[in-house]
């Protein structure tokens, strides 16, 4: 039974053999690099330039899509992972725009009509200073809600957490459409015509701004598989299942409750920052119960507790909800209702989960059909 | 004595709910033993673990682990002091890998890598069973990575509630064999139904009844006691009446 030092180290956490993982990082290299070539691509085939027409429009739709793909993933790690059901994760979304909209509106006007900022060469950094200040305060507003919603959690369990995260979400959302704040937030119409800097605005530098969201979401998957697998990931997974088990190996899951909810707030809070940007606009839909609603959707349509679900279901949402637009008009959420209502029912993990559990299944079912015909 | 037990529980009182389930236990486990709690069904012998590891925290009484007084405290910080656990119904995660179930355990970066060889020479299925899924383990398989679980850190004190509920009887053999073995290095506390299993291995036992320690004594003599096991852990007696 004597097992060398090595041997032990060769049972590492990596389930993969080597050659294995490579062939599966090959399919997300593939397909990163499809969809950096995607602006070219459909340039080339639709024959239209890049920067106009329907190339424009695409890219805008899978700058959306990219955002969301992070906003849910985000709602994940708290609902797949951790097991926590919140229905106020828009708070941290609508936080992160409104948070970036109002310092690009507000502060940064005023800050840089005063101050210079210059590198010891003389070059003005004024402003990327200033846009690099206002991700941090990003961060720090939304640390601050997801520490806010940590302290609900360490008191109220499941149904009723949900139910308070929701009030919190709603309060916020009040707050958004408040008049008593109209000159800073626009009430209910929102903060519109938000001063994005030129080089990073998306009417003027389309291309580079599809290419800085797909860079973002791309970090963002990087970030929270590096977190899904890290010794903490595998805590979120433990307290899913039996919270009291972990407390008995001598974890405080209050902590690791309140490290999810912030990872997840941060991540969400950055989405909906560049979403605000995308936009140049926040508006009180960013911080309402649909945003929250949307993350949910996009979860359970991919697969709850897995990552790739997710950006799945935000590409269903997106994509195929824009070709539903055209053929349903206004009322394709309808059809997508029913759609959703159907896959539910039938794939009752997410396309991903329920591949991953019925994929021999379902490989064995597709041999036999094409053994027969 | 103080220093020749590694635990000492005073009188607790544990409530759960508005049931007084615990009315005063009392035990010392002394250090490198095997101590068994036995009693009947709703004894309080499960809630007594429970108890001294803070998952229902006793309301009176004093539970000191390596001389220190640690009622009170929460049951993640007890368990970090150096007590494993093993709950019974083979409490371990089924969604996390056995690698991974394993490595949870770990207090410092490394205690696996240390534990592995040791763990391995205990349970050798569970070398072979290393990347699959807690789900995917048979119930005894289950039950060995719950007690391997509880070896990874450099506990001092091991809490194995019910380790032969359920298993084949070659299971239980070789479980017996495991704890005889851990008391080598460590110390034992087990609750245990099963009394040739309990006979075999404890050297120290006490008896609950109804939330209250009755008995205590060294195994070797209770064996002798027909009598008493009878009465106080035969099914066919109903009330306990010891003193």
């Amino acid at each position: 039974m004597a097992t060398t030092k090595t041997e032990t180290q060769n049972l590492s956490l990596k389930r993969e053999s080597p050659l294995n993982r490579l062939r599966k990082e090959w399919a997300g290299v593939l397909i990163l690099l499809l969809l950096a070539a995607f602006p070219f691509l459909f340039a080339w085939f639709s024959g239209t330039s890049v920067t106009d027409g329907p190339s424009r429009f695409w890219q805008g739709l899978m700058i959306t899509f990219f955002i969301m793909a992070v906003y849910a993933m985000s709602y994940d790690l708290l609902i797949g992972y951790t097991g926590i059901l919140s229905f106020g994760h828009a708070a941290f979304f609508g936080g992160g725009a409104y948070t970036m909209a109002l310092w690009l509106t507000h502060a940064v006007p005023v800050i840089s009509s005063r101050y210079r900022i210059t590198l010891p060469g003389g070059a003005n950094i004024t402003e990327v200073v200033l846009f690099v200040a206002g991700i941090l305060l990003v961060v720090l507003v939304v640390t601050l809600l997801g520490l806010l919603f940590s302290a609900a959690s360490a008191r109220v369990r499941g149904v009723y957490f949900a139910m308070i995260s929701l009030a919190m979400a709603e309060a916020l959302h009040i707050l958004s459409k408040a008049t008593d704040f109209v000159r800073w937030t626009g009430a209910d119409e929102g903060l519109h015509g938000v001063p994005v800097p030129a080089w990073i605005n998306p009417t003027q530098n389309r291309l580079l701004f599809y290419f800085v969201a797909l860079a973002f979401a791309l970090i963002m998957y990087l970030l929270v598989r590096r977190i899904v697998d890290s010794p903490a990931g595998r805590v979120f997974v433990a307290i899913r299942e039996n919270e009291s088990r972990v407390r008995m190996i001598g974890y405080n899951p209050v902590v690791f409750r309140s490290i999810a909810f912030v990872t997840a707030a941060v991540i969400a809070g950055l989405a909906g920052a560049l979403f605000s940007l995308w936009n140049m606009s926040a508006t009180p839909t960013m911080t309402g119960a649909i945003m929250t609603i949307n993350a949910l959707i996009m979860t359970i349509l991919g697969g709850i507790g897995t990552l790739v679900g997710p950006i799945l279901g935000a590409g269903l949402m997106q994509i195929v909800g824009q070709f539903f637009y055209q053929w349903f008009g206004p009322r394709w959420p309808l059809v997508f209702g029913l759609i959703f209502i159907a896959l539910v029912i039938f794939l009752p993990y997410g396309v991903i989960g329920t591949w991953r559990q019925k994929r021999y299944a379902w490989k064995r079912a597709i041999q036999k059909m094409f053994g027969k015909g | 004595m103080g220093n020749d037990n590694i635990l000492e529980v005073e009188s607790i009182h544990t409530f759960i709910g508005q049931f007084h389930i615990l009315e005063g236990v009392s035990l010392q486990v002394p250090r490198s033993s095997i101590t068994v709690l036995l009693g009947r069904n709703g004894a309080g012998k499960t809630t007594t673990l429970k108890s001294i590891l803070g998952l229902t925290p006793p309301r009176h009484g004093v539970v000191r682990f390596d001389g220190q007084e640690i009622q009170g405290k929460p049951a993640y910080e007890i368990a970090a002091m150096g007590i494993g656990y093993v709950p019974e119904h083979r409490a371990i995660f089924r969604n996390l890998s056995v690698a991974e179930n394993l490595k949870i355990a770990e207090r410092k970066k490394g205690d696996l890598d240390r534990k592995a060889d040791f763990i391995f020479s205990l349970f050798p299925d569970l070398k072979r069973l290393y990347r699959l899924p807690g789900n995917h383990l048979s119930g005894g398989q289950q039950q060995m990575l719950a007690v391997a679980r509880a070896l990874v850190a450099d506990n001092q004190l091991l809490l194995i509630d019910e380790p032969s509920e359920g298993l084949a009887p070659i299971l239980i053999e070789q479980m017996m064999e495991t704890i005889r073995n851990l008391s080598a290095t460590t110390t034992v506390l087990l609750v245990e139904q099963n009394f040739i299993m309990a006979s075999q291995l404890a050297e120290n036992y006490y008896i609950l009844d109804d939330g209250k320690t009755v008995h205590q004594g060294k195994m070797a003599d209770l064996v002798q006691d027909k009598e008493l096991i009878h009465r106080m852990l035969g099914t066919a007696v109903r009330s306990g009446g010891a003193g």
